[in-house]
């Protein structure tokens, strides 16, 4: 099987609209949530989320960069951040600007869990207010999940697999898994790998606490709301933002002399089985999800120093996936880190997967592990795991688990390593 | 330059991401403002919005050019 490593980042969150600007203010244990501010939440019950910032904000983001106008006025938000990140990526690799040969070998998987959502809505109301003949000819190609994919491959003309998982917040997990895959099985020498989510809008945003999976305790005090492990935890804190990620056929990143930031040497998928939205009650389907990547690593337990956790505040996943976690590393426990960036940046649902593993790469190559904000009062099941709480902490990173979890009982995880 | 004119031109700097010099009366969308067709549905569904006139199919097609806008626009006010 040939071998596959990451060789560019690119990401759009909303403490960043680059990799290097989101990885500072994580490791800084800043919070990027705060009152919405897209729409006018006063009357919901969940009156706060982590949006991408406009671009004079400290650390906002400017879709100008990488994305004409005219694209960013016809298609979804998730698209704009989705098209920005991947462009970061290749740059980052040094691979903007490739041969016809070698595009033809070069492909694209980039996902989301919901799409369109904004746009769905408004029109929706358009189509209700002023008849089908109002509803922009954009609509649909604006909406759809594989169009960051699509617009991606046109604007660099990149010919070879062009794929878009869709599987709620594992999109990104899964996005980067299959995508290795391709390449490991020779469909493509290069793939742009990732996620992308913006569905900060009145109809996620009431869908979602709904369903009773937004924290609504903490409206005035936005940066406390999202607390994973924390016994005051109550629901996740809905973010936004893309992340991508260039994977390349080992040899010919090597030949090429470019940078290799990770090895992705395991990947593992499974189903729950068991409900929509409760995660199953002994962690089963998250824990045999790490087991298959950890049997493809080919690594022992004890190599992994890092693990970034799905973690998204919930009062029962959280729990859950700790007691899979406790379970499969037993002893090994003691020496690993485990972290949840959704203290921070807020849950972004099918970007989650692929802005997490840049982050357990960059915890690879400066060998710090980035906090789990708001852990004031760890929960009973905390003891013996250092769960990183409130500030970054240095050691050493040598190989890194990542784990995602969606609606429907989905469930990815993928282990790095460096190389 | 007519008030039309002016409304047009607005529009489809707005909606095509086009520099205003580029919108001069004889640039036809596709050729001269990177337009597809896509984009000549959408131009003449703002056209209509703006002022408030139906430009069925049949003549929405014959629109190439800016002036061809403008023009068809005027004879229906």
């Amino acid at each position: 099987m040939r071998r596959v490593v990451v060789t560019g980042l690119g990401m759009v969150s909303p403490l960043g609209g680059d990799v290097e600007t989101s990885w500072k203010n994580i490791i800084a244990s800043k919070s990027g949530a705060a009152t919405i501010t897209r729409f006018d939440a006063s009357e919901y019950k969940c009156r706060i989320a982590c949006e991408v910032k406009p671009a004079d904000h400290e650390y906002g983001y400017d879709p100008g960069l990488d994305v004409d106008h005219k694209i960013q006025r016809q298609v979804d938000p998730f698209i704009v951040y989705g098209i920005s990140a991947a462009s970061q990526a290749l740059r980052d690799a040094g691979l903007d600007n490739m041969s016809e040969e070698e595009r033809l070998r070069a492909g694209c998987s980039i996902g989301s869990g919901i799409g369109g959502l904004p746009g769905i809505e408004s029109e929706s109301l358009v189509l209700a207010n002023k008849g089908p003949g109002r509803v922009s000819p954009h609509f649909v190609h604006g909406r759809l999940i594989n169009l960051i994919s699509g617009q991606v491959s046109i604007k660099y003309g990149l010919m070879g697999p062009n794929h878009a998982v869709v599987t709620a917040c594992s999109t990104g997990a899964h996005s980067i898994g299959d995508a290795a895959r391709m390449i490991a099985m020779d469909d493509a020498d290069v793939m742009l790998a990732g996620g992308a989510e913006s569905a900060i809008c009145p109809i996620g945003i009431a869908g979602f606490a709904q369903a009773r999976a937004l924290s609504t305790a903490f409206n005035d005090t936005p940066e406390k709301a999202s607390r994973p492990y924390d016994v005051n935890r109550d629901g996740f804190v809905m973010g936004e933002g893309a992340g991508v990620v260039v994977l390349e056929e080992y040899e010919r990143a090597r030949k090429r002399g470019a940078h290799i930031y990770a090895e992705v040497i395991g990947y593992g998928l499974s189903g729950d089985a068991y409900h929509v939205t409760a995660p199953h009650p002994e962690g089963n389907g998250g824990y045999r999800s790490m087991e298959m990547a950890l049997r493809k690593s080919g690594l022992s337990l004890s190599d992994i120093d890092y693990v970034n956790a799905h973690g998204t505040s919930t009062p029962l996943g959280d729990e859950l996936e700790l007691g899979a976690v406790k379970r499969l590393f037993g002893d090994n426990i003691a020496t690993m880190s485990m972290s949840s960036t959704k203290s921070a940046i807020g849950h972004l649902l099918g970007g989650a997967g692929a802005v997490e593993s840049i982050f357990c790469i960059l915890a690879m190559r400066d060998q710090i592990v980035p906090p789990t904000l708001n852990l004031d009062e760890p929960s009973e099941s905390c003891a013996g795991v250092d769960l990183v709480p409130h500030v970054a902490k240095e050691r050493k990173v040598r190989a890194v688990l990542n784990n995602s979890f969606g609606f429907g009982g989905t469930n990815a995880s993928l282990i790095m390593k460096a190389i | 330059m007519s008030e039309t004119a002016d409304r047009v031109k607005k529009i489809v700097v707005e909606h095509l991401g086009v520099e205003a010099e580029k919108v001069t009366e004889d640039a036809s969308f596709i050729d001269d403002l990177g337009a597809d067709s896509l984009d000549i549905v959408e131009l003449v569904m703002a056209f209509e919005e703006e002022f408030g006139v139906e430009i069925p199919d049949d003549a929405a097609e014959k629109i190439a050019t800016v002036k061809d806008a403008i023009d068809y626009i005027d004879s229906k006010q």
